[in-house]
């Protein structure tokens, strides 16, 4: 299972990729793979504010519902649309084009409470067992 | 104790595990819900063919002269009329109409072979044994010991048929024969329950993970593969049939659930029979409705469906059906009006109602 350099992670198997205080939100490969194939994702809306580790949205798949949290909080600054008409993306590209919101950080502290790739390593091995 | 201490196992388990399935409790079983997941795997018993195991559905073994009518007297359809070596769909009735089980009963010349849902194998068996206090039929539990390999998809006889020492390619729909499939004896019925043509083998659990492994070998070049419970769950969808538990129960009769073409009211006297006459005289009953949804926000079971501002009544099952256009289906128990074919319905999704539209089952049909 992909755990890329470079990003953080939360419990919840959502990925950050941090630039300055804007940050995008995606689910890992861990979670897509989890869930199956993905038929649906409902998205936080362009400027609503959220709290960290809120629950922001929803991702379906073939046979559940899913919630989505948002692992840092903040102004939802875009979202990725294309999604919302084809989900597969999320299940190809998790890290890539399957990516869902950006938010613009309330507090850039927050980061502290997310997972390094080597501790989020860990909690999926974990979660194997 | 943790509840997987407490599951079955199939015969079948390792070759699950060497393929990567995802094995989720069903039934009383530990068994595969997706090996490279669901989308695909409907698409290969659709396009090619799809290997299920469904070993967790429970096989009991009828023998005697007073089978049929014992069996007719429970039960909706018809069993004296089935001729030798023919497959027939059956419900199991409670005295309200309700629906104990449905079932495949198979005509051998020696014996019949019922076939029960894992869900409800150990209610049945119970169910049987008190119905036979007369002593009229003997009966053996062969669940678990029995295996159950199907073979669904339009390339299924090509990869079946030479493996057989009968002529398989001419048996008819819903019938069986006994003889060998890779040298393992077997019953081999052109049964399923997805909408496309195929083989049900049944077989000894000792001789399945054989059986298996050279159905995958012999049947790659013609792109047969394994196939989960998940997959089997949106092609019987797709096809309309129902799924105990959802569009059948105690609660809900064969007419309810839709399949009224399965009661022969015209049995003497069955279990059920006056509930289900009385039912048809007022037909005031809310029924399945097949529904066609108009976005891409799926629906789940228990989600309210209205039309207009009334509830009419609730979502049984739900998918993403890639053989209905790829929309997103349902079944939903509605009133009669609502039930109409091209009634406008809206399902209550998240506080949001999207729009849904009654068409007639199934919702897919093999060409």
């Amino acid at each position: 299972m992909a755990v890329p350099a470079g990003l953080l992670y939360s419990k919840e198997h959502e990925w950050v990729k941090l630039d300055g205080d804007v940050a995008t939100v995606g689910i890992t490969d861990y979670a897509q793979n989890s869930l199956g194939d993905i038929v649906y994702v409902e998205l936080p809306r362009v400027g609503a504010s959220l709290t960290q580790f809120g629950s922001v949205g929803v991702v379906e798949s073939v046979k559940a519902v899913s919630d989505l949290f948002t692992p840092v909080g903040g102004e939802v600054l875009g979202i990725n649309d294309a999604l919302e008409n084809d989900a597969a993306p999320v299940n190809r590209d998790p890290f890539g084009d399957g990516w869902m919101w950006k938010i613009k950080l309330a507090d850039t502290s927050q980061t502290s409470a997310l997972l390094s790739p080597e501790q989020y390593e860990a909690l999926i091995a974990e979660a194997a067992h | 104790m943790s509840a997987s201490d407490t599951l079955r196992r199939t015969a079948l388990y390792d070759e699950h595990r060497a393929l990567g399935g995802r094995l989720v409790p069903f039934g009383g079983f530990e068994m595969p819900v997706q090996y490279a997941g669901i989308l695909k795997e409907h698409d290969a018993v659709r396009q090619r063919a799809g290997l299920f195991d469904l070993s967790h559905m429970a096989q009991f073994e009828l023998f005697g002269d007073g089978v049929a009518d014992w069996a007719d007297a429970l039960t909706v359809n018809a069993i004296g009329t089935m001729k030798p070596l023919q497959a027939r769909y059956n419900i199991f009735t409670n005295e309200r109409g309700g629906c104990h089980d449905d079932v495949l009963f198979y005509r051998l010349p020696d014996r019949w072979l019922l076939v029960v849902n894992a869900s409800n194998a150990g209610k049945m068996w119970t169910y049987l044994q008190e119905r036979n206090g007369r002593g009229d039929v003997r009966l053996e539990n062969r669940h678990g010991s029995r295996a159950l390999i199907a073979v669904q998809g339009p390339a299924a006889v090509a990869i079946v048929a030479p493996l057989c020492d009968l002529d398989t390619a001419s048996m008819k729909y819903y019938f069986c024969a006994e003889g060998t499939v890779a040298g393992a004896r077997a019953l081999i019925a052109r049964t399923g329950y997805t909408g496309e043509d195929g083989f049900e083998l049944f077989v000894d659990g000792d001789d399945a993970p054989a059986l298996w492994k050279t159905l995958l070998e012999n049947g790659r070049e013609a792109g047969l593969e394994p196939a989960g419970l998940g997959a089997r769950d949106v092609l019987r969808l797709e096809a309309g049939m129902p799924l105990y538990g959802f569009e059948l129960s105690e609660e809900l009769s064969p007419l309810a659930g839709g399949q009224k073409w399965a009661v022969k009211m015209n049995k003497p006297e069955f279990v059920g029979k006056s509930a289900l006459d009385a039912q048809l005289a007022a037909d005031d009953y809310d029924r399945i409705a097949g529904l066609v949804l108009e976005g891409r926000v799926p629906a789940r079971t228990g989600y309210a469906v209205f039309e207009g501002d009334r509830r009419v009544g609730e979502i049984k099952s739900a998918s993403l059906a890639p053989s209905v256009g790829n929309h997103h289906v349902a079944t939903a128990l509605v009133t009669k009006a609502a039930a109409e074919i091209g009634t406008q319905l809206e399902i209550e999704i998240r506080g949001t109602r999207y729009g849904a539209q009654v068409v007639g089952l199934p919702f897919y049909k093999r060409t």
